[in-house]
């Protein structure tokens, strides 16, 4: 049994720099954490690790609709964030899986969900940020306009670093129009050689697409190609004519919503392996899945393998990325049943990593030793 | 200090014809693209492969020599400009197109290949969208260092949306890769924090990029309006509707006085305001939109709105907008070129502000921008013959980022820092957040050899980093060790 964690819920930026300024002073180590909707990625901090929570920072401390920006705390849970921009019809177009917990876990482990694939990941939306580091520095980086390059981008730093550089406390963000409606080409086949034909036949093409994935279960795969904008069914259509040498049965679906929350939920599981790769290695990825379902941003070459529980789990999860090298592949879910749940970085880019670490947190106050490569 | 060793080293590396000494070769090198800076290096020198550079910048650190990495030199903020007794790496010969592989959208080239050379090696059917006015001549590995935008970036993004990957010569001289030509490589976004950093931090010597199909459609207007309220309003009014423009440009009155008297394309002389919109994507969703564009367009007072009707008109509308900054010469013997950004919505705002204070200067200020996202170029014309008037001008020039900054906006959208901007980093950035800026830079050149000068308003040093690791505890325990 792991020590029963401390925990502190600063609510102010001002407050949760004098506490980690007091913590780091004392020795102590720091998880910063939202609603634990991720809470496995990463693996097992230290015995007696402090967490401190997000959730006294929970405003939206300004929306300018008319300039698709917003400056939200960290502590903000995603879900009410998109509800309060979606009375202006406005969205950040990040679309984790479940309710997407809070702005700042979001943030720290730039999950992102279907809409990546036409608006780009958190480093790409998140257009100033504010951190507090580990001497109780408070750091800002970017600022609120969208074209900007002022300064380094500290921003991108922190998009996935998981809290091991410091308390991501406030984010600028971008935001985009919600689309007038959608609808989603589906196309079907049981061979994944025709279904990354389709795939390239598609990212060929200038769609302009909101989504573009594919699912495999079992014996099974579709590319599903979702459209936003007011011409969507008819784009939707058209885009099925790219598909017409490619063997596959095509449909076009108008009430979409229950085919990308599938696909959404399928990002998660007993244990999920995040592969980075191209989209013509599609077919190796399929392979090397086994018994998983494979969610795959198939243009992009992101997928997810998503396995349910077994006795085994361990031994699939590792045979699997065994069978996935030399692409990276992490464990997200389910990091706990594995030994080392990120991937060996190039020894060179790791030492560089380091470095920046020892910089930013030279107290090695934030969440030692469960980041890449021991960092 | 005994420079014979540094120069017989750099001279083993790229040979004798590739070392530049004599200070009339130097004088090639002197300014980028803000000519008001002038500083010949101590030599240059030009490789002809990534080894050469690595090699290069391990000689300069072991010689305790700063360098700074050039490559066309079309940068505007005098972020290539030589340092006094440093090394002048140009990558001007580093113009491979390593590999190009469609099916996966993705181009590998050194640094010295021009921004246009990416396009016309993917073309027809794929582009790479980030498109600064100097793309002609402008190279890559230029484009990495100042993130480069263009006037398409409001919907295509910036240089750091494009960059998967990058092979990069530390200031150590130790090469390493940082991302590559998959995504979302696991560890820290070094990618990110690279891209825009102004050569402070290392030089690329190769780099990953994404590319796009072409767009199907391409659809192209200007409407010209009695002012820039007017035509401020009409952007809104497009962007609120939902619509991304490819690009949305405007010029005020003056600019297209002197543009018009240079690229002869009919525009009315006289009109306060030309709001230059091009749409581009799906030809279905591209058709619909424009339709509602000239709409808004008329409802918010534009009477003249003119729809290019083949690519040669297209071109003229994109000929003139480009002549801005040329055409100016017409009209004032000098000008400066400024760079800010505001919110969109306060440009009307922002806008009567800058000619109130060129009033009060007595100066004119002609503005053309990209409206889109707010990234304003107000031209500060000026006579240098005029004693004064230079200084004048350049005052004139930093008050217009006051007022930017005011309204919530940045110094810089697309130019950079550089050595231009060093003073006003102050102003938008507090001592905590330049600190966080200087841990980054330590590490990556704790010796402060790349690009000495640029970026920082202050000249700083790294300090040892204190204590470097404290044992983990499970490592302490002997049930984890580091790698």
């Amino acid at each position: 049994m792991p020590a029963k964690r401390a925990m502190t819920t600063p609510n102010s930026i001002e407050e949760a720099a004098a506490t980690i300024k007091e913590l780091s002073s004392q020795g102590a180590t720091i998880r910063p954490a939202g609603q634990d909707s991720r809470k496995d990625w990463g693996g097992d901090d230290a015995a007696g690790t402090v967490t401190v929570h997000t959730g006294g920072l929970n405003r939206i401390v300004a929306h300018n609709p008319g300039d698709f920006t917003a400056i939200v705390q960290a502590g903000v849970p995603l879900a009410d964030l998109q509800r309060h921009l979606g009375r202006e019809g406005q969205w950040l177009a990040l679309d984790p899986p479940d309710r997407g917990g809070t702005v700042g876990g979001l943030v720290a482990t730039a999950d992102s969900g279907p809409a990546r694939h036409r608006y780009g990941g958190v480093r790409d939306l998140v257009i100033g940020i504010t951190v507090v580091l580990s001497d109780g520095s408070v750091a800002r980086s970017g600022g609120t306009v969208i074209k900007n390059v002022a300064g380094y981008d500290l921003g991108k730093l922190f998009a996935g670093s998981y809290g091991t550089l410091g308390l991501v406390t406030q984010v600028a963000l971008r935001l985009h129009p919600l689309p007038a409606r959608t609808a989603t080409l589906v196309a079907g086949t049981e061979d994944p050689a025709v279904l990354t034909r389709a795939v390239l036949a598609m990212s060929r093409h200038p769609l302009e697409a909101m989504s573009l994935d594919v699912s495999w279960r079992k014996d099974a795969g579709r590319l599903l190609v979702r459209f936003g904008g007011v011409t969507a069914p008819e784009r939707a259509a058209h885009a099925a004519k790219h598909l017409a040498d490619n063997a596959v049965d095509t449909d076009v679906v108008l009430d979409d919503e229950s085919i990308w929350a599938a696909q959404r939920a399928a990002q998660r599981g007993a244990a999920v392996v995040k592969v980075s790769a191209l989209p013509t290695d599609l077919p190796a990825v399929i392979a090397a899945a086994g018994a998983a379902t494979v969610v795959s941003r198939a243009a992009l070459g992101v997928s997810w393998l998503s396995f349910p529980e077994s006795d085994d789990l361990a031994d699939r999860v590792e045979a699997t990325r065994e069978a996935l090298s030399p692409h990276q592949a992490a464990v997200l879910d389910g990091a706990r049943l594995v030994d080392a749940p990120w991937p060996e970085p190039d020894p060179g880019t790791l030492a560089l990593m380091r470095r920046v670490k020892a910089r930013f947190d030279p107290t090695g106050t934030f969440r030692p030793g469960t980041y890449v490569g021991g960092i | 200090m005994d420079g014979r060793e540094l120069v017989e080293r750099l001279r083993r590396v790229v040979g004798d014809r590739w070392l530049l000494l004599d200070e009339h070769d130097l004088r090639t090198y002197e300014s980028d693209g803000l000519l008001q800076y002038q500083q010949v290096p101590r030599l240059a020198v030009l490789p002809g492969t990534a080894e050469e550079v690595r090699a290069c910048v391990e000689i300069c650190a072991q010689e305790k020599v700063p360098w700074v990495a050039r490559g066309a030199g079309s940068g505007l903020s005098g972020g290539a400009l030589p340092v006094k007794d440093g090394v002048l790496i140009v990558l001007s010969r580093l113009t491979r197109i390593l590999e190009i592989d469609l099916d996966n959208g993705r181009v590998c080239v050194e640094p010295g290949v021009t921004n246009a050379a990416v396009s016309a090696a993917v073309g027809p059917d794929f582009f790479y969208p980030p498109d600064p006015s100097s793309q002609i001549v402008c190279t890559i590995g230029g484009n990495v260092a100042e993130n480069s935008g263009g006037a398409h970036c409001f919907k295509y993004g910036f240089t750091t949306n494009y960059v998967t990957g990058l092979e990069v010569v530390l200031p150590d001289g130790e090469l390493v890769t940082i991302g590559g030509k998959e995504l979302d490589p696991p560890g820290y976004d070094l990618l990110g924090a690279f891209v825009g950093s102004e050569g402070t931090l290392g030089v690329a010597t190769k780099i990953w990029l994404r590319v796009v199909p072409v767009p199907e459609a391409t659809r192209t207007l200007v409407a010209f309006f009695d002012s820039t309220r007017q035509a401020g309003e009409a952007v809104s009014a497009i962007v609120q509707a939902g619509i991304v423009p490819g690009a949305i440009e405007m010029m005020d009155a003056t600019t297209i006085k002197a543009t018009e008297a240079m690229a002869h394309a009919g525009y009315p002389v006289g009109r306060g305001a030309a709001l230059l919109v091009e749409l581009d994507g799906a030809e279905a969703e591209c058709d619909a939109q424009f339709a509602e564009v000239t709409t808004i367009c008329a409802a918010q007072g534009s009477d003249d709105v003119r729809v290019s009707r083949d690519e040669a008109e297209r071109q003229l509308f994109w000929k003139t907008r480009k002549a801005a900054f040329p055409a100016m010469g017409r009209i004032s013997p000098n000008y400066f070129v400024q760079d800010g950004v505001v919110p969109r919505t306060t440009l009307p705002d922002v806008l009567v502000r800058i000619d109130e204070l060129a009033a009060e200067y007595g100066l004119t200020v002609a503005n053309v921008f990209h409206a889109g996202d707010g990234n304003l170029h107000p031209l500060v014309c000026f006579d240098a013959a005029v004693e004064g008037q230079a200084a004048q001008a350049e005052e004139l020039a930093g008050r217009i980022l006051d007022v930017c900054l005011e309204a919530g906006g940045s110094i810089t959208g697309e130019h950079g820092v550089g050595v231009d901007k060093r003073k006003h980093m102050a102003k938008m950035f507090g001592e905590d957040d330049l600190a966080a800026f200087q841990r980054l830079r330590c590490a990556f050149d704790p010796d402060g050899r790349a690009n000495p000068g640029k970026v920082m308003p202050t000249p700083r040093l790294c300090g040892e980093v204190p204590g470097v690791y404290r044992q983990h505890p499970l490592e302490a325990a002997g049930i984890a060790e580091r790698f």
